[in-house]
């Protein structure tokens, strides 16, 4: 799979000259940022995640009920004043469990995006400056871990996280999602690596860890807050999917996944023990993706080729 | 163009190859296939577990190179991929089950790439207006449910649709309705009923994938200087874009339609499961539950063969699309 | 306003304005100009002068998102206000373009054939495929490219640059069209392929009967093309004219100014340039009044409050010029040849001592790259030549110019340099000492005497660094304390001629000629003794150029520098270097002193390559002989027995048997010809190549 490399990427120094001959030297965050205020899609998504964080720490507060209060006189009710997403076959509120739940998947998500990216960058920015066996025994691992759905490694390597806490699931999380925008990064790095500014710091006699911090990283960086964020979603995701199969998050803790394991059997009769817990994670995927997509639109205008 | 192949092809089946093999290892020294026994009651002696497990292979008493070398010796020389828990081969396993998982992933691959392509396209020519909108809105949503959501709601509306007409219209649960009578034609539209929700369900997530994907190389082709050329000759803008930049733009989708694959297949995976579909996704999972070494290895090789396929494939297409890679 | 229109292609009062988040750039104000059949017409002007963008809104190629006003009349119908559609029928048929880049601009899944015969049959639908293919066949012939039953089935990338501009020229005249616009069609070329590619132009322009407009930044190349020149600044036309009038009687400050910053090949090297300061200014905000105001020397108040309109000179309604002075100036009032302040030389006291010894040499470099096949096993099928044998020397205090075209080794030449490493085979000796025995900490210790500067100052400087720490980088590999760092760093800036207050900022807030300041300021704050100049002024616009190479010049004089400066523009190396050496697929084919090489060049390829050059002076342009060199570049993997410049060579075509014999088998060594050491066996033969040029 290594034509992945061959996909262009484009050089941000790159520009219209003629036509896109910039009004006055804007800085490049303070041309990002303007380019994301024009982004509908960059407001759709950063208020929504906005109010889904706000949501998750405040949400309880004007609740009646906790996520381990049993009702005994509502079990399985409807949703009602009283229990606002209604309450499962044991009397527990939805509402409640549903922000427990999401607080879990959140903090798994905002944790496992950057620790990802953070992983991307260094082995990519490694792989693609240092080059020879090191890039070839990188570049392996990558494939290799690309050709086994990550999926089934998860849930091969879940009787041992099953035995910790959920916080192993973050790492582990975070160790199989790195490789695609580790990728990204090697391939952006060999092409930085041609510039002439590292050349310049090459021919002065600057060391190599010292021109992978000082002059790749940062040249990087954009593309490893995209990933960050875009990865928040994907992280939650995988997350659910394991722990609606019993392979991630284990009882007595609750995250969107369990929850919606616990409502699928009545989905079809009951469909809001389903559907609420849904709608939630699909709202909050969807905003940290819209906020990820709408950065890289606004980082480089012509991506959106290296990643998806 | 062919020693580029044969050379992808190689790297893939290397690929491939060791992550089978890891696989292997991996299994065996994560999963525990005596825990299975120690459980039961009346609970077999040390010695029957053990003669089970040296029956199939996975004694963890014997050093794992050892049992990775008859596994591969095994299936080099009778092409015997070993025997599950349940006293039956792998091989046989993965033929009653192959043709199921197949079926889903051919069919949801191919209607995904088609859709995908056509609305990306249609998404970029279009960009920034309703249409566009509305199309990268509906895949921003799509790829961000879970597909065992997507598959449930799926299912949930299907449930709502019957109810309404009074039908049975759409089946969902398995992959046939089980004791039916009739002839071939009857058996024949049961199945594909039941092949609808899951069809549509792994052909949406794959398309809104591609749609994306498609999208943005087509937007990196309408700013492209040839497409500026084909206009100077007389071409008009749309005439253009289809001619000269729809071709270039399938270019990079033949490379993400290898790498995209594994994703794919873990979505089937789970599509198969919430559908109660007896397919390699299943077989895989239950695999790993039951501790079965050789089903899991059995299943992930099916999969690195599948992945071989693909990656080959869109080799091949994007060596037809591209005169610069045919040397 | 009257529609009618007399001319071919009448531009009335064109705007063209894109709305961008940070507010909307008028690219193009107000511009007024016509073509008449069969004219020649060159609009000049640098990057962001509006150029292309009105060449572009005449094809009605410009993104749908400009706002475009005025009118463009084509044949006296307006093209302003029409659908995609029926301007796809006048595209390509009556008027067609041919663009910059001709790797890009290519569909690089279709066969140059089908390119061509793509746009025949667009055109006549009655046309059969067989048919298409066969005037394709007949247009690539044309325009000069050999075989071309057989590179008509060849895809973009197996065409070099030239060749490629020749099938976008096919193209273009494909249909006989009325009129030909030319974006650039040169600037990513060579200089004799640049020849090559003009001649096929006027070669065109004869054939189809059409009209011709050249959009160039290089007046050299419109000097001795165009009938007329329209010269752009900031939007608009700001002055029109026979090329005559433009260049010798020129009455704008803008062009009198750009004239006098260039080299000129055939005056270079004697006096400092006179460099035109400042940078065009932003389209998105202007200032009231002239454009060109901040950088005139001859401002006066009213040049700030009002903008002055085209204004025909003594009443001749196709030369006219925007300056409210023209009247002094082309009355003679104002003296053009004093209106720019002509720097003055470093003064004597000024000017460091040097003792003149050899600083860097350079012996029998070689530098070949292994040439593998085969995706399954790899194995090697020969090799690269990129160096085969370089040697030249340098001494303190002087410049030695490496030229040669893209290909012929001279960047591979200055990083094996550079490295300082053990090369393939030769020596590489600086100061003094042989590079391929030092330690690594004593190679470091010498990096700080031998410096780079890149060709392109935005890609040579980290953007993510502000510039006192990109400066001062050099001096972090060398342990030195901060303190002392910024203090370096504050006089290295002034002595490039940079405000140390603006050491915090970051680069993109430079301009190009400030950027590659700073990039000398890096090179030079080690206190070297050698510096290597990539091409240091070759991304700069020409009004740019004058300044840094002005630089340049100083602060060799002023610390004694010694340097290496490799260029392709050999009027930038006429001007500053004091030894050249000339550089053809992997050797040096001939070297010396500068006054040498550029008045009696010895070696055919030198002369080639001289002659090729265009000289901004219509005059001097016209009375000059060229002589175009055949063919391409041959591919440095090639193995040419005997000299390798025979293939192209038009002296080898003049020589009789005995001498064709001797370039065939024998590899010519390098000797004394005159003032020039020169590899020809027959050098003294070399006034045959004038002769046969001149027979008309």
């Amino acid at each position: 799979m290594s034509m992945l490399d061959e996909i262009p990427v484009a050089d941000p120094a790159a520009g219209n000259p003629e036509v896109i001959q910039s009004p006055k030297p804007v800085s490049r965050f303070r041309l990002v940022l303007s380019r994301l205020r024009s982004t509908p899609r960059f407001w759709v998504g950063i208020i929504g995640l906005g109010t889904i964080v706000l949501w998750a720490i405040f949400g309880l507060a004007p609740n009646a009920w906790n996520a381990s209060d049993l009702d005994t006189f509502n079990m399985g009710s409807s949703p009602t004043a009283l229990h606002w997403f209604g309450t499962s076959d044991i009397g527990e509120d939805i509402y409640a469990q549903t922000i427990v739940g999401l607080r879990k998947s959140l903090i798994i998500g905002l944790l496992v995006g950057p620790l990802a990216a953070i992983i991307a960058g260094v082995v990519g920015a490694v792989a693609g400056y240092v080059g020879g066996w090191w890039d070839k025994a990188i570049v392996w691992v990558i494939d290799l871990l690309l050709v086994l759905p990550s999926l089934f490694l998860f849930i091969l390597l879940s009787p041992i996280f099953k035995s910790l806490s959920w916080v192993a699931l973050i790492f582990l999380l975070a160790g199989f999602g790195w490789m695609i925008m580790a990728r990204v990064i090697r391939a952006q790095t060999k092409s930085l690596r041609e510039r002439d500014f590292i050349k310049a710091a090459r021919f002065m006699g600057v060391d190599t860890w010292t021109i992978i911090r000082r002059h790749v990283l940062p040249n990087v960086s954009s593309l490893l807050i995209i990933d960050a964020t875009l990865g928040v979603g994907g992280a939650i995701l995988s997350e659910t999917t394991l722990s609606f199969f019993g392979f991630g998050i284990q009882a007595p803790d609750v995250s969107l996944g369990t929850l919606l394991a616990s409502g699928q059997s009545a989905a079809a009769t009951r469909p809001w023990l389903f559907v609420f817990p849904a709608a939630i994670l699909v709202f909050t995927v969807l905003s940290a993706s819209l906020v990820g997509d709408a950065l890289r639109d606004a980082v480089d205008p012509t991506s959106g080729v290296n990643r998806e | 163009m062919i020693g580029f192949i044969v050379k992808r092809f190689i790297n893939y089946a290397i690929l491939s190859a060791i992550a089978t093999l890891s696989a292997y290892l991996l299994a065996s020294t994560i999963l525990n296939p005596a825990g299975r026994y120690l459980g039961r009651n009346p609970r077999p002696s040390d010695e029957t577990i053990n003669s089970i497990l040296t029956g199939l292979g996975v004694n963890p008493h014997t050093p794992v190179i050892e049992r990775l070398w008859t596994w591969v010796v095994n299936l080099v020389t009778h092409g015997s991929l070993g025997d599950t828990i349940h006293n039956t081969t792998v091989v046989s396993e993965m033929t009653a089950r192959a043709g199921t998982s197949l079926r889903l992933l051919i069919l949801g691959t191919i209607i995904a790439a088609i859709v995908g392509v056509a609305i990306g396209v249609w998404g970029a020519v279009r960009q920034y207006k309703f249409s566009d909108q509305a199309i990268s809105y509906a895949s921003f949503t799509i790829l961000a449910t879970p597909s065992f959501v997507l598959g449930i709601l799926l299912m949930i509306l299907a449930t709502l649709l019957n109810n309404v007409l009074g039908v049975q219209l759409i089946n969902f649960t398995g992959e046939y309705t089980a004791g039916l009578d009739g002839g071939w034609w009857v058996q024949f539209w049961d199945r594909a009923a039941h092949l609808l929700l899951p069809t549509i369900s792994l052909a949406l997530m794959g398309a809104a994938g591609y749609s994306r994907y498609q999208r943005s190389a087509m937007l990196d082709v309408l700013s492209a200087d040839y497409i500026r050329t084909a206009r100077s000759k007389g071409r008009t803008r749309g005439s253009a874009l289809v001619r000269h930049g729809v071709r270039v733009a399938l270019i990079p989708m033949s490379t993400y339609f290898a790498y995209s694959f594994a994703t794919v297949l873990a979505g089937a995976a789970v599509t198969e499961l919430v559908f109660s579909w007896h397919g390699m996704g299943e077989m895989l999972v239950n695999a790993i539950t039951q501790s079965d070494i050789n089903a899991f290895t059995g299943a992930v090789l099916f999969n690195a063969v599948l992945i071989l396929i693909a990656g080959t494939l869109s080799d091949v297409v994007y060596a037809a699309l591209d005169p610069r890679v045919r040397v | 306003m009257n529609s009618q229109s007399n001319h071919l292609l009448e531009v009335r009062d064109l705007s063209v304005t894109f709305p961008q988040p940070g507010g909307s750039v008028t690219a193009v104000r107000g511009v007024n100009y016509h073509v008449d059949k069969g004219e020649f017409l060159g609009i000049v002007g640098e990057s962001g002068s509006g150029k292309s963008v009105s060449s572009l809104a005449v094809m009605g190629l410009l993104p749908s998102s400009a706002q475009i006003s005025g009118d463009i009349l084509f044949e006296g119908r307006s093209l302003l206000g029409r659908s995609d559609r029926e301007l796809s029928k006048l595209r390509g048929e009556g008027i067609s373009i041919i663009f910059q880049d001709p790797l890009s601009a290519l569909t690089p899944v279709y066969t140059i054939g089908a390119q061509i015969a793509e746009a025949l049959q667009l055109h006549d639908r009655a046309l059969s495929k067989l048919a298409a293919n066969a005037r394709a066949v007949e247009l690539l012939k044309i325009v000069g490219i050999p075989n071309p039953e057989r590179r008509a089935q060849s895809f973009p990338h197996e065409f070099s640059g030239g060749m490629r501009q020749r099938a976008m020229i096919a193209i273009a005249i494909a249909n006989n069209p009325r009129l030909i616009i030319a974006d650039e069609p040169t600037t990513a070329l060579d200089v004799t392929i640049q020849a090559q590619i003009l001649e096929v132009l006027q070669k065109a322009k004869d054939l189809t009967g059409a009209a011709v407009v050249l959009i160039t930044h290089d007046l050299g190349v419109v000097a001795g093309n165009a009938d007329r020149i329209a010269v752009m600044y900031a939007g608009r036309i700001v002055e029109t004219g026979t090329v005559d009038q433009v260049f010798h009687a020129p009455t704008m400050p803008y062009t009198i100014g750009l004239l006098r910053s260039m080299p000129n090949l055939a005056t270079a090297g004697h006096t400092r340039l006179v460099p035109l300061e400042g940078r065009p200014p932003q389209l998105s905000n202007l200032a009231p009044g002239c454009p060109f105001a901040p950088r005139c020397p001859v401002a006066i108040d009213a040049c700030r409050t009002t903008e002055p309109p085209l204004t025909s000179i003594d009443g001749n309604p196709l030369n006219a010029s925007a300056c409210l002075r023209v009247e002094e100036i082309s009355g003679g009032a104002l003296n053009r040849a004093a209106l720019y302040p002509v720097p003055a030389p470093i003064a004597l006291e000024e000017r460091a001592e040097v003792a003149p010894k050899t600083v860097l040499a350079v012996d029998q470099l070689v530098r070949h790259f292994p040439l593998t096949k085969g995706s399954v096993f790899k194995h090697s099928i020969g090799k690269v030549r990129a160096v085969d044998g370089v040697s030249f020397d340098i001494k303190s205090g002087q410049t030695l110019g490496l030229v040669g075209e893209s290909g012929c080794g001279k960047s591979t030449t200055i990083m094996e340099i550079l490295e300082l490493a053990k090369p393939q085979s030769g020596q590489v000796t600086v100061n003094g000492r042989d590079v391929s025995t030092m330690s690594a900490k004593e190679r470091r210790t010498l990096r700080q005497d031998i410096q780079v500067v890149f060709q392109d100052p935005m890609a040579s400087l980290d953007p993510r660094l502000p510039i006192q720490d990109i400066i001062a980088e050099p001096l972090t590999v060398h342990a030195v304390p901060a303190r002392e760092r910024s203090r370096r760093v504050r006089d290295v800036m002034e002595l490039v001629g940079l405000d140390p207050s603006m050491a915090s900022r970051y680069p993109h807030e430079f301009s190009g000629g400030q950027r590659q300041r700073i990039g000398i300021a890096r090179a030079l704050v080690t206190d070297p003794k050698i510096v290597v100049l990539d091409e240091p002024v070759s991304a700069l616009d020409v009004s740019i150029q004058a300044g840094v190479i002005n630089l340049l010049e100083d602060l060799q004089e002023k610390l004694g520098l010694s340097y290496l400066f490799v260029a392709h523009d050999l009027a930038v190396v006429r001007q500053i270097a004091d030894n050249v050496a000339v550089m053809y697929l992997g050797r040096i084919v001939e070297s010396g002193p500068s006054s040498e090489i550029f008045d009696h060049p010895q070696h055919p390829y030198t002369r080639a390559l001289l002659s090729a050059v265009p000289v901004p002076d219509p005059t001097l342009e016209r009375s000059r002989q060229r002589i175009i060199l055949q063919g391409e570049l041959p591919s440095p993997t090639e193995d040419i027995a005997g000299c390798n410049f025979r293939t192209r060579c038009p002296l080898y075509q003049l020589m009789d048997q005995d001498g064709q014999e001797q370039c065939r088998t024998l590899d010519p060594a390098r000797r004394q010809v005159q003032g020039s050491s020169v590899a020809c066996h027959h050098s003294e033969h070399i006034d045959l190549m004038t002769l046969a040029t001149s027979q008309p």
